[in-house]
């Protein structure tokens, strides 16, 4: 497979020669991505992507465009690989904020040596995730960097997607009253990631949640068009996004432990390690808010997808005593706790 | 989760909620003359807290948070030595990942990373030996910390590493023992400390006799309990029932886990491989006779500080921090003045706000600031 791409050796890896413009730079982005991403051939020589703004303005009211930049070790784990979260995290990105999304960009920094397999592996990921969400990747870029510089590949992808008129989400828009709901299950990429760098010698069965949401979001705002905040909660777990809500709102966010639904393998991870659910990263889950009056037909409309089928509502929103707002925990035993960020990642305990 | 979700009960805690709330009105202890138990082990410290224990209790029962946190109860010379031995260009240093966070003098391992020094976390000193094995050109040292509880398996390590005979090994010892210090704890005249909960994963290893001193010469009460709530506050019940009857024996709760005799092998290995150093410091409680282990002259070829010729650093604790205080039940974390202000787990200048087993840290994320006892 190796053998037809100008400038890989025998032993199959990128050199410094396919960042260098010169012919072995084409070949790759010829045999690799174009052959990947490209629909037609012709407008992929461009330096540009060119789109009809006529065809995006008849479908809503305002663009929306993000950016995203994605390292992972190992950059591949079960359920996925760098690509399916490079083109899934932007997707949702824009699903979340209620945009249909249309077209991304993909820019590669390739260290010197990585197999072209991983490569071919991780483009592949990245088209056959783009078709699940029905988005295009229309524009690229690709350096090479010294082996040292970069562990192995780095992506970016940006979108673009388009608003409809009926949609105002936003991280502050929560009201007192509101219900706070999940589609599935907490920490499943954060464990997988944990487990698949194969230090913890932890034998579980626990796949990456990575997966475009914009056709779940569609299912949901079709039900309910009137959902007041949503976010995908990755780095810094459902915790994270549960926080940003209560300050950006300034509400109160109640939330009942035993509503969260965990996988078991992950419980069990986290029991083991001394790490919990709420923090670990997600690649494929929203936090969603809702008027109460709507909250059982948004929670159907959910588990009628097949991303949503374990949704649960996981807590309320309640008018804060300050302006900060502030996150609270209610666990089984009636207690409650105040939930907050730690500063960094966290850290497995002694014992 | 089987084993797990059992012992987590609401219904059964209710339950024993009530029977401890009947003892303590027959012993009649009051709010201002409450009966203060201590939980000696960090990891019952995280649970109380985790699941509201302090907030369900009468007021006429306190916890005091003990000493058993060993990430805590680090001294920052100690973290100091550790980064030292890191910057070295030559060595890797391992160790678990709570102990990366912890501040020492001039900052903790993770910025010693960032500023260059080659840190890796492990899991286990096994996976350290590991990556001496795969790395046969560096040194490999692993910062080796911990109660009992993880003595052992750095034990088993060294003698690993000695049938392997792996020369790029080494060990920075800072394993602690708590013994010693529960009964440093216990000859202060102004220790207000009327019965124990005992660490289960220590009292694993060590099983239950080293405790009889503290019912013998000391007459308090000492249940060896597990870590879920159910555990604690079935051990909190007995303890209770304990002084209720003016009883002082140290009994097992944690017997799914704990034999009273303890893991003779584990104890084996700890014999065969260290030997009590004469002194030893704990962040916040100062040196304290006999508290930590050092490897046998025998072994004196994987002591890391031998191995570099180190000159341990000694730094004073920060003033403003009442960490000793909190350790030994004489104030609530709220009550020392650095508490949420100049520490806090972003920027914890006190060993008690580093790890989550610390009581300030515990306070701090389940209490929230400004919340007094």
């Amino acid at each position: 497979m190796s053998g037809t791409l100008t400038g890989i050796g025998a032993d199959g890896r990128i050199t410094l020669a396919h960042g260098g413009g010169g012919s072995a730079m084409r070949s790759l982005i010829d045999e690799v991505f174009l052959a990947a991403f490209a629909q037609d051939p012709a407008a992929a020589q461009e330096d540009q992507a060119r789109l009809d703004l006529n065809a995006l303005a008849q479908q809503g009211d305002r663009l929306a465009f993000t950016t995203d930049a994605f390292v992972v070790e190992p950059l591949e784990f079960p359920g996925g690989n760098i690509g399916t979260l490079a083109v899934c995290g932007t997707v949702n990105d824009l699903a979340v904020g209620g945009a249909t999304p249309v077209a991304l960009s993909a820019a590669f920094v390739l260290a010197e040596g990585l197999e072209l397999a991983v490569l071919r592996r991780v483009v592949q990921a990245m088209a056959q995730s783009a078709a699940r969400a029905g988005v295009r990747i229309v524009t690229g870029d690709t350096k090479v960097v010294p082996r040292h510089a970069c562990d192995g590949l780095f992506v970016t992808t940006s979108g673009i997607g388009v608003i409809r008129p009926e949609h105002s989400i936003s991280i502050a828009a929560g009201q007192p009253g509101d219900v706070v709901m999940v589609n599935g299950t907490l920490g499943d990429h954060g464990a997988a990631i944990l487990c698949a760098r194969g230090d913890l010698a932890l034998q579980a069965q626990l796949h990456s949640d990575c997966a475009p949401l914009n056709t779940l979001v569609d299912a949901l705002l079709d039900a309910v068009p009137d959902v007041h905040c949503m976010r995908d909660a990755t780095r810094g777990g459902v915790a994270g996004v549960l926080s940003e809500l209560a300050e950006d709102s300034g509400v109160l966010v109640t939330i009942k432990e035993a509503s969260l639904p965990v996988h078991p393998e992950v419980e069990g991870v986290c029991e083991i390690l001394g790490l919990d659910p709420l923090f670990l990263a997600n690649e494929g889950k929203l936090v969603v808010v809702v008027p109460p009056c709507h909250a059982e037909h948004a929670l159907a409309a959910m588990r009628g997808h097949p991303l949503g089928c374990n949704a649960a509502i996981i807590g309320t929103l309640q008018a804060s005593p300050n302006r900060r707002g502030a996150v609270h925990l209610v666990n089984e035993f009636g207690g409650t706790r105040v939930l907050t960020m730690p500063s960094g990642e966290q850290l497995p305990r002694i014992c | 989760m089987q084993f797990v979700k059992e012992f987590r009960n609401p219904h059964l805690a209710e339950a024993l909620l009530a029977q401890i709330n009947h003892v303590a009105q027959r012993i009649g202890c009051t709010r201002k003359r409450p009966v203060t138990v201590m939980e000696v082990c960090g990891g019952h410290t995280h649970t109380i807290f985790r699941y509201g224990l302090d907030r369900k209790l009468p007021d006429n029962i306190e916890f005091a948070h003990g000493p058993g946190c060993p990430v805590c109860v680090l001294p920052k010379g100690r973290i100091e030595d550790a980064i030292a031995i890191a910057h070295r260009p030559d060595v890797i240093l391992a160790t678990f990942g709570d102990a990366m966070r912890v501040p020492g003098g001039s900052g903790s391992l993770l910025q010693a990373r960032a500023a260059g020094a080659d840190v890796r976390m492990v899991y286990s000193p096994l996976d350290a030996l590991a990556l001496a094995r795969a790395n046969p050109e560096r040194q490999v040292v692993f910062f080796a910390l911990g109660f009992e509880t993880t003595t052992p398996s750095t034990a088993l390590t060294i003698l690993r590493a000695h049938a392997e005979n792996i020369s790029n090994f080494s060990i920075l010892c800072q394993h602690i023992t708590i013994i010693p210090t529960l009964h440093a704890l216990l000859e202060q005249p102004d220790f207000n400390v009327d019965g124990f909960i005992g660490p289960g994963h220590v009292s694993m290893v060590i099983g239950t006799q080293p405790y009889a001193f503290i019912a013998q010469d000391f007459k308090r009460p000492l249940v060896v309990a597990g870590f879920e709530p159910l555990d604690i506050l079935q051990s909190l019940l007995m303890v209770m029932k304990q002084i209720e009857a003016g009883d002082a024996r140290i009994e097992n709760q944690y017997a799914r886990v704990v034999a009273s005799q303890g893991n003779l092998a584990a104890m084996a290995a700890i014999e065969r491989v260290y030997e009590v150093r004469q002194a030893c410091e704990w962040r916040g409680l100062g040196q304290i006779a006999g508290s930590g282990l050092q490897l046998r002259a025998e072994w004196s070829h994987f002591d890391a500080e031998k191995r570099f010729a180190m000159q341990p650093h000694h730094l004073a604790d920060q003033e403003q921090c009442r960490c000793g205080d909190v350790l030994t039940g004489r104030i609530k974390p709220p009550q020392c003045q650095a508490f949420g202000r100049a520490c806090s787990p972003d920027h914890p200048s006190g060993a008690l706000m580093v790890s989550s087993e610390g009581a300030c840290a515990a306070y701090y994320e389940y209490h929230g600031v400004g919340e007094a006892a």
